[in-house]
């Protein structure tokens, strides 16, 4: 059993009308089996309203399942005296940065969750201290959030959640709200994290850059998990990821429409550098690609 | 930029009395608050102006800046010296018309009027030397004995704690709505006081449900990150007395005793 793992999992959205009755359910996750291995760093993928947002707060504990079970770090996340150990095992970076910042200090934002679950005030700081090395914070420990940008702030975030010391960060959309260099300045932290401290990362997203340079891809749609496997697996099936309102990395496109139109590409191309290498060989294996390079 | 604006009055330098634990400042406070009151008579005063001088002295924060916290209290502090100069009862020195300036009357209004002032200067004294978060720490550990009468005080100092990391960011919000609806053709400036409040609904609707929206949020990611209120909860910057807080109050209680002792025996 990995580190996340569920069994059947379902989640009603339920409104209710002003006497407390049900109006409707929204089903947002509808049987899902999913299990995480330690260390993995794990890419969910899902067009808006597939439930993936759904199912990473199930992992953090937040939202209880309405049938199925979930258990992270073997823990059934339906059991009360479970709840602090659960959130303590896996950390979660929400997509606002603005709105999961406490603290009006730096390090005192990221001293926050340590000092929830009772770390005496001397380790409190070496945490502290660790993370915000760890995200490469250190400089901006003593700032106010407000000054930073939003990359920096999720840095933050996640230096809050590291204090923690977690096996295991799930990022819901953490790069959303971002411009393209905080986008960047985030993936690589999390990567990072995930390389040396060996961290399970899952990033709930919806750029496939940032898909491909995970280990493993989950496609969710309506609820379900619709694909599953390494970028390359999932990336080489462009009409399928298609038809699930999502769109394959640029690189990846152009691949397939060349392909399409006769040349003989691989499938799953998921880099530039990949693609330049097998567009070469092609162009070899023609005999035309002295031409080419004599240009 | 909004966003670099500096909340309630703290002038950031760094002097003897800006290191202080903020409970020997709020206590001090209170000490020289209680000691206006006890004050009587030109030696009283002289002594509390004395105190304040050297608060302010070591303190570091320009004098100037200190007296612009007396403006917003002139219209008070004008109509106590009104009243107390025409409405005390005593030895006559001028009277014209229905009105009577009696020795009495000028004296109180004096003393009226340097009470209010000094009360100001000293309490801004602190605002001016504490930061509102190391304010809210402070009031949560001295005022910790509420919660033995059931009075969330934990609870209620992280409310304000979050308050204060939330107002340049709910202006800021609110600079954005406001440009929003100008750019749809709302009129913030213009019309009567009526029309004008009425304007303000296109900006406090919205702004209402942003912030509920982001509290909701917040309240998630507090969650997630194991907040379970006061109970069990360690702090990162536990408040501890130094040698020089302790210093301090003894210096309070000295100060303390000079006041009242010298009220009390000198006649004036």
């Amino acid at each position: 059993m990995g580190i996340i793992k569920t069994a059947k999992l379902v989640y009603d959205y339920i409104r209710r009308d002003e006497e407390n009755n049900m109006e409707e359910t929204d089903r947002a996750i509808d049987g899902v089996d999913v299990d995480i291995k330690e260390g993995d760093f794990v890419a969910v993928l899902g067009h808006n309203g597939s439930g993936k947002s759904t199912l990473a707060k199930h992992m953090n504990a937040l939202l209880m399942p309405t049938e199925g079970t979930v258990w992270i770090g073997e823990r059934d996340s339906k059991e009360e005296e479970n709840l602090w150990d659960i959130r303590q095992t896996a950390g979660m970076v929400f997509q606002n940065p603005d709105n999961q910042i406490i603290g009006s200090v730096v390090e005192e934002d990221v001293g926050f969750g340590p000092e929830n679950i009772g770390v005496p005030t001397g380790e409190i700081w070496q945490r502290v201290n660790a993370s915000l090395e760890a995200v490469g914070m250190t400089a901006y420990r003593s700032h106010s959030p407000n000054k930073l940008s939003g990359g920096q702030k999720q840095r933050v975030a996640i230096a809050g959640v590291m204090a923690m010391k977690p096996r295991c960060i799930v990022l819901d959309e953490p790069t959303a709200m971002l411009d393209p260099n905080g986008r960047h300045e985030v993936i690589r932290t999390v990567k990072e994290l995930n390389r040396q401290e060996n961290i399970t990362v899952i990033l709930i997203t919806h750029y496939m850059e940032e898909a491909i340079q995970a280990d493993r891809v989950i496609v969710m749609d309506r609820g379900k998990i619709v694909m599953d496997g390494t970028p390359k697996e999932v990336f080489s099936q462009v009409e399928t990821v298609k038809s699930y309102q999502l769109d394959v990395p640029q690189v990846t496109e152009l691949a397939y429409e060349l392909k399409k139109a006769g040349v003989k590409l691989p499938d799953g191309i998921l880099t530039i550098d990949a693609f330049v290498k097998e567009l070469m060989s092609v162009w070899k294996a023609d005999g035309s690609g002295k031409e080419a390079q004599h240009d | 930029m909004i966003r670099d604006m500096t909340l309630g009055q703290y002038y950031p330098v760094d002097s003897f009395i800006h290191k202080l634990d903020p409970r020997t400042k709020l206590f001090g406070t209170m000490v020289y608050i209680i000691s206006l009151f006890l004050a009587d008579g030109i030696v009283g005063y002289l002594i509390s102006a004395v105190f304040l001088a050297i608060v302010i002295r070591v303190s570091k924060v320009p004098f100037k800046f200190i007296v612009k916290g007396i403006k917003p209290i002139l219209f008070l502090l004008l109509f106590s010296v009104i009243f107390n100069l025409f409405l005390t009862d005593g030895d006559t020195l001028v009277s014209f018309w229905i009105f009577r300036i009696t020795k009495q009357g000028v004296r109180l209004a004096f003393f009226m009027a340097l009470r209010l002032v000094f009360l100001i200067m000293g309490s801004s004294m602190m605002t001016f030397t504490t930061t509102p978060n190391q304010l809210t720490d402070g009031l949560e550990k001295s005022l910790h004995f509420l919660n033995y009468i059931r009075i969330p005080v934990h609870e209620i100092a992280m409310m304000m704690s979050i308050a204060l990391r939330f107002i340049p960011i709910l202006i800021e919000e609110t600079d954005k709505i406001m440009k929003a609806q100008t750019a749809r053709g709302a009129d913030f400036e213009n019309g009567s006081l009526m029309q004008k409040a009425k304007g303000l609904v296109p900006l406090l609707v919205p702004l209402f449900i942003s912030a509920f929206r982001r509290a909701t949020d917040l309240a998630m990611a507090m969650e997630a990150r194991c907040y379970r209120g006061g109970e069990g909860r360690t702090k990162m910057k536990p408040l501890k007395y130094q040698r020089a807080d302790r210093l301090v109050y003894l210096f309070y209680a000295g100060y303390l005793a000079l006041v009242v002792v010298l009220s009390k025996t000198v006649p004036l």
